[in-house]
């Protein structure tokens, strides 16, 4: 149905002067009818780029400057955007990354799954209403005939892809681009979200070209894959073959990068002072409310962030918060940070009893410190990365000047960074070095605790892989404590000791990662673990 | 990192690039070169206007009145035969310096009531922002009229007026500055470590709030100039014989459909001085921010 062959696209620089650069090198691909051929790669791989190319979105600035693009037997490397308008939609759906982002906020979704229909004449303005009503069913979306009347900033993430999916089979399309249609999703929306793309393949004998860097989702969700480097193909062929039986290097470091594959990767570390370690943090009976406002009658209405959470984290250990968003696990952090106040429960710290007025943040910054989710949001756009990691240090006005430079020289070795970077700022590195840098600064004060919140949300597999292998060397060097935030169950498994489950506030379940993987006592955990994508059932 | 995100938002400005290597290498255009060439002969007229100017600017000739431009005179004479570009010369430090008295209260006053409202919040923020939108509901001018009835003539008089009427809109930007980088993530990492007020404000939030409003004041700076123009012209300000351009308008206006040159230039030179003041503003921006 898609048939690409040899091609190459490039980018025209800013200057004129400059040559192109080529982004897309000899890629060849082929999509059949019912099948779905997934594009695996990193930022900059070139991925997005071929995706667009297949549906005739390249940027002013992009072209494709050799090989050729068949859609049903016809040539469209050439189109101009008014053939390219005849074709998408009809003949091609497209479902982009960001659901908030790429629907109108300011229009209701019905109106913009009917915008579709009415441009390619497929319902009259009489009929489009009940029409949008049963796309909207289809795609799975409950009471549709309301729904259609919100604004999109009213719908969850996962109803607002669904939204997007509506509209991109919304004229049955033979084939469905998905741009990472679930990268913005938790871990069980994006299940829920993949296997409605199954069952509208099935009914409807789409081709779908599914463009992801999450390796792990591949095996489950499709019949070919194609791995993606730099604008090259590394690797290309069955799904179940790729992966068993990887050929390319570059493959075979793909898959151990990625937490879901090599979930063992840190089984044989030394940890912790052993399990009759005192606990470093406990807490209990853990609860905080957030007052929304009132509902008639002058009652407050309340939420519970936290609904009395207890757990225990020892000495040297890596204890994991898990749930989805809402779950409560950033209130839990904030609060063990000392950043938030909570209504009653007990939190101790290294034995003592937490204080959280803002006049003992510099004592608890000697003990604890957080590792922010953004790291870019995290520091001083007018900062020098010197500046950045001393801050600590002047703060708390330790030593002079020549002391601090040492420290800050130390710290910086640490984790792994070449020293150039001291003199430079935050927007002139890249991702993974600003990851470190926030690190850096929160090991500058010897801290016995690190809260890490996400600290590789934002970063790609390879990235991620090493700023993890870094974590895991530091907590063996330093006998560091971690709490360790995060929704990325193939990742907690790999390096944590211990879990707390929440949801909604509530504590779900908590325990070793072998007892809580493998024998999840309550189903909710159990609903989490199997939506995990890639996992290799563990043998009990 | 992908490849979409090293395309720049906006192309440079096709301006024409000057000849001078300096100039080009800061990325100026003509237009900015030629501004702060103005500027600068502006500022030597302040500096050393007994140098410049060729005759007394108060030295009266009633034997030649009204001329017209020419070589002796090249912006010609008054009604009581003052040269009028000796005038202008002398005319430019009082307007001038009563701009800058204007726009660095206004500057100060404001950014001080905008960075502790933003930061301080609550009752005192409620109050300062609802005194500030009663001043920004007055037309400037008006206010600027109020205060100077009030606190009498004079040119000093007339900056404090122009002033106190700005301090509205410098208080409105540095308020929603500091209000923007208040939550941002850095800042709150800073306070968590346990940085004291005075050292989140000095260190995080004003330098990072600064150069938006650094900018408006120079933009406030060209319109400062015309309301202390505009205030001498309606006779609040500056009184005669003083040589202030408004002033200068103001006495030229009964002759306007025989001397038009009595408005024309001190105008011209008003305008051009607010321009190239704006061209400043724009530059500081680039440099700046």
């Amino acid at each position: 149905m898609i048939v690409a062959q040899s091609l190459h696209i490039e980018y025209a620089s800013e200057a004129p002067h400059l040559p192109a650069v080529q982004v897309v090198d000899d890629v060849s691909f082929q999509l059949e009818r019912g099948q779905t051929l997934a594009v695996v790669g990193q930022s900059g791989s070139g991925k997005t780029t071929i995706a667009r190319a297949a549906i005739g979105l390249l940027p002013s600035h992009g072209r494709i400057s050799s090989g050729s693009v068949h859609i049903l037997g016809r040539d469209v490397t050439g189109y101009g955007q008014k053939q390219w308008r005849d074709l998408r939609g009809g003949t091609i759906g497209f479902v982009p990354q960001d659901p908030l982002g790429s629907l109108d906020p300011l229009q209701r979704v019905g109106d913009q799954v009917a915008e579709t229909l009415l441009v390619h004449g497929r319902a009259t303005r009489r009929d489009v209403r009940s029409k949008v009503t049963r796309l909207l069913d289809r795609v799975g979306i409950r009471n549709p005939a309301e729904r259609a009347r919100s604004y999109p900033h009213q719908l969850s993430g996962g109803q607002l892809q669904r939204v997007l999916i509506a509209i991109a089979i919304a004229v049955d399309p033979a084939v469905l681009v998905a741009d990472e249609p679930t990268s913005a999703l938790d871990v069980t929306v994006q299940k829920r979200i993949l296997d409605l793309l199954a069952d509208l393949q099935e009914e409807l004998g789409l081709g779908i070209l599914f463009i992801t860097h999450d390796l792990a989702l591949v095996r489950e969700h499709s019949d070919s894959v194609l791995v993606l480097n730099e604008g090259r193909v590394r690797e290309a062929g069955a799904a179940t073959e790729v992966l068993d039986h990887p050929k390319d290097p570059y493959t075979v470091t793909l898959m151990s990068d990625a937490p879901a594959l090599s979930p063992g990767k840190y089984a044989g570390r030394h940890t912790g002072a052993g399990p009759s370690a005192a606990p470093l943090l406990e807490v209990r009976n853990l609860t905080k409310t957030f007052a929304t406002g009132r509902r008639g009658k002058g009652q407050p209405s309340t939420v519970a962030a936290l609904d009395s959470v207890s757990f225990s984290v020892a000495s040297g250990s890596t204890h994991a918060l898990v749930g989805e968003s809402g779950s409560g696990k950033t209130t839990t952090a904030r609060i063990i940070a000392g950043l938030s106040t909570f209504d009653s429960g007990e939190v101790f710290v290294d034995g003592r009893p937490l204080k959280t007025d803002p006049r003992s943040y510099r004592q608890n910054a000697r003990v604890l410190q957080t590792v922010q989710q953004n790291p870019l949001a995290a520091m001083d756009p007018r900062y020098t990365i010197s500046d950045v990691i001393e801050e600590p240090l002047r703060i708390a006005g330790s030593g002079d000047r020549a002391s601090r430079h040492s420290a800050v020289r130390d710290v910086i070795d640490r984790v792994a960074l070449p020293s150039d970077v001291l003199g430079r700022r935050p927007l002139e590195i890249s991702g993974g070095q600003r990851q470190r840098v926030v690190l850096a600064r929160a090991l500058v004060l010897a801290p016995k605790i690190l809260v890490l919140d996400e600290p590789t949300s934002a970063l790609d597999v390879t990235v991620q892989a090493q700023i993890v292998d870094l974590l895991v060397d530091l907590q063996t060097q330093l006998g560091l404590t971690y709490l360790f935030i995060s929704h990325d169950l193939s990742l907690v498994r790999q390096i944590s000791d211990t879990v707390t489950v929440l949801e909604h506030g509530r504590l779900v379940e908590s325990g070793s990662i072998a007892e809580v993987f493998g024998n999840p006592a309550d189903p909710y955990t159990a609903r989490l673990i199997d939506a995990v994508p890639g996992r290799i059932p563990l043998t009990v | 990192m992908s490849v979409q995100a090293t395309v720049r938002s906006a192309p440079a400005s096709p301006a024409a690039a000057p000849r001078i290597p300096w100039a080009r290498r800061r990325g100026l255009s003509v237009g900015d070169v030629l501004s702060v060439a103005f500027l600068l002969l502006v500022l030597a007229c302040i500096l050393l206007p007994g140098v410049l100017a060729p005759f007394d600017p108060l030295a009266e000739s009633p034997d030649h009145p009204l001329e017209a431009p020419s070589l002796g005179h090249p912006f010609g004479t008054d009604y009581i035969g003052r040269d009028v570009l000796s005038r202008v010369i002398h005319g430019s430090a009082t307007t001038i310096s009563g701009s800058v008295i204007a726009v660095i209260l206004g500057l100060v006053v404001g950014s001080v009531l905008g960075l502790t409202s933003a930061y301080f919040g609550r009752a005192y923020d409620t109050a300062v922002s609802r005194v500030v939108d009663v001043l920004l509901s007055i037309p400037a001018l008006l206010l600027a009229i109020t205060i100077i009835v009030a606190l009498g003539f004079g040119t000093v008089n007339a900056a404090i007026a122009v002033g106190v009427s700005s301090v509205a809109v410098f208080c409105r930007l540095m308020r929603s500055e500091v209000l923007t980088i208040k939550h941002q993530p850095f800042v709150e990492a800073s306070e968590h470590l346990g940085a004291n007020k005075i050292w989140l404000l000095g260190r995080h939030i004003l330098p990072n709030a600064y150069s938006s409003v650094l900018s408006l004041a120079a933009l406030q700076f060209g319109s400062a100039i015309l309301s202390i123009a505009a205030l001498s012209f309606l006779g609040y300000g500056a009184q005669p014989p003083n040589p202030e351009w408004g002033l200068l308008i103001a006495e030229g206006r009964n002759y306007i459909a025989t001397a038009p040159w009595l408005v024309a230039f001190p105008s011209v030179v008003i305008i051009l001085t607010v321009l190239s003041v704006g061209k400043l503003s724009q530059i500081v921006r680039k440099q700046v921010g």
